[in-house]
């Protein structure tokens, strides 16, 4: 038995502050995305294409991918992802065959402790950042602009598609580092010099670069890391936009609408920022612009059809709440090089309606999945 | 009712907001602004010194006036609290409904409260030992025998990461402000009321809004304020002393384990002292660092703890209006039980006793918070961990231990009532590092002289006595 679909926005919502998309664009991303769906299929499950995860797994289904799944909905005929399948090796075993002579980078999340999760990649981090390069207002990250990256890098992946975006904008990108998994270890162990120590040796690298003469535009940081770099600034007597920053970008659990007022009204001088959620098995979820008029609520959209988002229930992980209703972020990657069907995140949210610029649904208010996050340790960097 | 960020003056309505619901029926009592670290931070970077300023630009003795107004107000007044009026009475039945105090020990701590802003001329001259007041507005001056002291302020405002467990712990920061140091202050996530409604009452006496700072949000704001304030207070557990310990900057008060000695010349009289052991183990429903929570004694120890057991264990919950009421519940769901199975743990040690088992279950658990009636435990000698524990509730240990041992035992004490009058035990007790207040003679461990220092002597921690010269025919006058 095929679930039912999931309820498509309707006009009829509370009047959002936002311009909702048609019904028109909405049933045509989703045919896109049914289309898509199928396409994957036959990638992934294909001998000369699919990668030996999938085409030994699929050996134990109770279906065939290639002939039952004919839409994005099927996908849910699929047993729930365990996240320990991307623990460990041999990585070999989810490289698409089509992929097998290119050049592989292999990324990784979490970390802290026992083995990590990791995701092989060829070239889905440069499209994600490519399509997201798409969203960026000119006026504030102007093509040509070098870059400053102050973020993790290490094992992840955000150096690399830091620095593929400034390039492919025609700029140059200026990485510094912060290893999360050290930070982690700070918080964990109450070392709370010690973190103050590192994050001032990130801020004080990130100030000598921006008065380098660099001619630095645009820059990718986290919440923690831009408050700490406004605060260093203004005690120098300035600020990010008389550093020369026009325009950031940004991502974390901490983006709540409170802390982007705060950014916007006492720390960026006029600097642009616009919000992303992401990570390794994703991609780059863009947001609706941000602002007083939509009490600063910060809405993400997957950057569909590669990757969905799904704000679900909590105990029954194939019914999608109610727009508005809060749920549990389900997501499903669908590229050349990754198939990950109803991935649960460690986050919740949400449900938000189709925007115009992005007609499927968004979510909002992300942050840590509250059965989970009492173990979580978040906000780190 | 709302309360905002207090910014130096600047009143900010932030749109993260914590909702206070009342520890029984779950209603609403207040929404709570919920800041950020990085405001705070910014803030004191702009705000700290001028602060100070605006403090130092009234005359020492007119503060001191203003804040002993402010005291008055705090206790009779009704105040304009964050936009609502706000009677005494209101802020009894706030402060009991989100923290679970019952309301006659909230009245008793804003009499407290009120006692110290009411002495604040007098608790300034013990705690400086008479230095004239402008000597902290200026930095130096000359004291009574002709010679030029300096006091250096350390920090222009002192952080304050307050706990919600008791309001009685406010006491500590009150002459602050009369010492020429600005507040910037992380309230209690329960009890967000005692600094609101004294703010609220300095800033109608007359002290600049500028001065103060109060900053509700979570822990990243305590941390901010722990990384930005040259000198910051917190309260907290047994680990966040253990983090700060060494932390000049800071400082730390957590648990008190405070204790009351039988001398062996006393102890045959035990009957005569159970009126102030009650009073240390049960006043302010045992939630103090001040309170006993354990009772040293060579023999009779066994007598001492039914004793004991008989007139705390009978204590049952009472609802928070009514006069007789003196336990707290616990308003974090699961706290009461999980204590409660911890001194479980603890009572199956070999030595161990449970003197109050025959006075029904001590564990009553609500639809939204729990309750735990007064335990006693005897240990027939200090090794079990029982012996050692504090919990935030009427509970003490009674152990059995030879004189001659019990300094060595007894561990950190915040307050030692050591009932005794032979002179060679007095003088080792006074000799004894491991206690911080030392009452010699049969004094509750909760009475405390306010004109005497408490955990290290404020001055000490805000100012810096420091060399300063000047040409021996310049004059150095303070008043």
């Amino acid at each position: 038995m095929t679930p039912d679909p999931p309820p498509l926005a309707t006009h009829a919502s509370p009047s959002p502050a936002f311009e909702v998309a048609d019904t028109t664009a909405i049933e045509k991303a989703r045919n896109d995305l049914d289309a898509h769906t199928v396409e994957m299929m036959a990638w992934h499950f294909h001998p000369s294409t699919g990668c030996p995860f999938w085409l030994h797994y699929a050996q134990s289904l109770p279906f065939n991918p290639l002939k039952d799944v004919n839409r994005y909905d099927d996908l849910k005929k699929f047993p729930p992802f365990e996240d320990e399948w991307l623990r460990g090796g041999p990585l070999q075993r989810w490289v698409p065959r089509a992929f097998v002579d290119k050049a592989l980078y292999v990324f990784e999340t979490g970390g802290t402790t026992g083995v990590p999760k990791s995701r092989v990649a060829c070239c889905d981090f440069r499209t994600d950042y490519e399509q997201f390069s798409a969203t960026l207002p000119e006026e504030y990250f102007p093509r040509g602009a070098n870059w400053l990256m102050l973020g993790p890098s290490g094992p992840r992946r955000l150096r690399l598609s830091i620095e593929h975006l400034a390039q492919c904008r025609g700029g140059i990108s200026f990485c510094i580092d912060l290893d999360p998994r050290w930070v982690i270890k700070l918080i964990q162990r109450g070392w709370m010099e010690h973190l103050e120590a590192y994050k001032q040796h990130c801020i004080d690298q990130a100030i000598t670069i921006l008065e380098a003469g660099h001619d630095i535009r645009c820059m990718f940081t986290t919440p923690k890391l831009l408050e700490s770099l406004a605060l260093a600034l203004e005690k120098k007597g300035t600020t990010i936009r008389q550093a020369g920053i026009t325009g950031i970008f940004s991502g974390g659990t901490e983006f709540t609408p409170q802390w982007t007022r705060f950014a916007v009204e006492e720390l960026l001088d006029g600097a642009y920022m616009t919000p992303t959620y992401g990570n390794t098995l994703m991609g780059l979820a863009a947001s609706r612009p941000v602002g007083p008029a939509d009490g600063y609520t910060i809405a993400y959209y997957a950057p569909q059809p590669r990757a969905v988002i799904e704000v679900v229930d909590c105990n029954d992980t194939n019914s999608i709440v109610p727009y508005g209703g809060t749920g549990r972020v389900k997501l499903t990657t669908l590229t050349q090089e990754t198939f990950v069907p109803g991935f649960l995140e460690r986050d919740e949210g949400e449900r938000e309606q189709p925007y115009k610029q992005y007609p499927w649904d968004g979510i909002s208010g992300v942050r840590p999945f509250h059965k989970l996050s009492s173990a979580a340790t978040v906000g780190v960097y | 009712m709302h309360l905002p960020a207090l910014r130096f003056g600047k009143r900010y309505e932030s749109l993260d907001r914590a909702t206070l619901v009342h520890f029984l029926s779950g209603e609403t009592v207040a929404e709570v602004s919920q800041v950020g670290g990085a405001m705070l931070s910014r803030d004191l970077q702009k705000f700290s010194r001028a602060a100070r300023q605006a403090i130092l630009g009234i005359e020492p003795a007119e503060i001191i006036k203003r804040m002993q107004a402010a005291g008055r107000l705090y206790a009779c007044g009704t105040l304009s609290n964050a936009g609502s009026q706000q009677s005494p009475e209101d802020f009894v039945k706030q402060q009991s409904a989100t923290t679970g105090l019952p309301e006659s020990l909230c009245r008793a701590n804003m009499q407290k409260n009120l006692f110290v802003l009411a002495n604040l001329d007098r608790m300034l001259d013990a705690l400086s030992r008479g230095l004239p007041s402008e000597v902290f507005w200026k930095g130096y001056g000359r004291e009574g025998r002709g010679v030029i002291v300096s006091y250096q302020a350390q920090s222009p405002v002192l952080g304050l990461v307050l706990p919600s467990n008791s309001p009685g712990v406010h006491t500590l920061w009150l002459p602050v402000i009369a010492l020429g140091i600005g507040l910037v202050i992380k309230p209690g996530g329960q009890e967000p009321w005692t600094p609101y409604r004294m703010t609220a009452a300095m800033i109608e006496a007359g002290i600049p809004e500028e001065a103060i700072g109060l900053y509700p949000g979570a822990t990243d704001v305590g941390a901010a304020i722990l990384a930005n304030c040259r000198r910051s207070m917190i309260f907290g557990s047994a680990r966040t002393v253990e983090q700060y310990r060494a932390h000049p900057n800071v400082q730390v008060h957590g648990p008190g384990l405070s204790k009351i000695i039988l001398g062996d010349d006393c102890v045959d009289d035990w009957q005569d002292y159970m009126d102030v052991i009650v009073e240390s183990v049960a006043a302010n429903s045992g939630r103090g660092c001040i309170n006993a929570s354990a009772l040293f004694a060579s023999r009779h120890t066994d007598e001492i703890a039914a004793a004991l057991a008989a007139r705390l264990g009978p204590i049952d919950v009472r609802p928070p209006e009514d006069p007789e009421a003196t336990l707290a519940a616990f308003t974090v769901q699961g706290a009461a039980k999980a204590i409660w199975e911890q001194i479980e743990v603890g009572l199956k040690a070999p030595g161990v006793t449970h003197a109050t088992a025959g006075y029904g279950n001590r564990f009553v658990e609500g639809e939204r918070c729990g309750w735990l009636r007064p335990v006693v435990v005897h240990c027939s000698s200090p090794e079990p961990a029982i012996a050692k524990a504090e919990y935030m509730f009427p509970f003490i240990s009674v152990v059995r231990c030879p004189q001659h041992d019990m300094l060595a035992k007894i561990g950190p004490t915040l307050v030692g009532t050591a009932i005794t009058n032979d002179p060679v035990f007095q003088s080792a007790l006074s000799d004894s590092v491991d206690i911080d207040r030392l009452n010699l003679g049969p004094i509750p461990t909760t009475k405390l002289d306010w004109l005497q220092p408490h955990e290290g002597n404020i001055i000490d921690f805000l100012y810096r006595s420091r060399a300063l010269q000047t040409p021996a025919d310049s004059p150095v006058r303070v008043s």
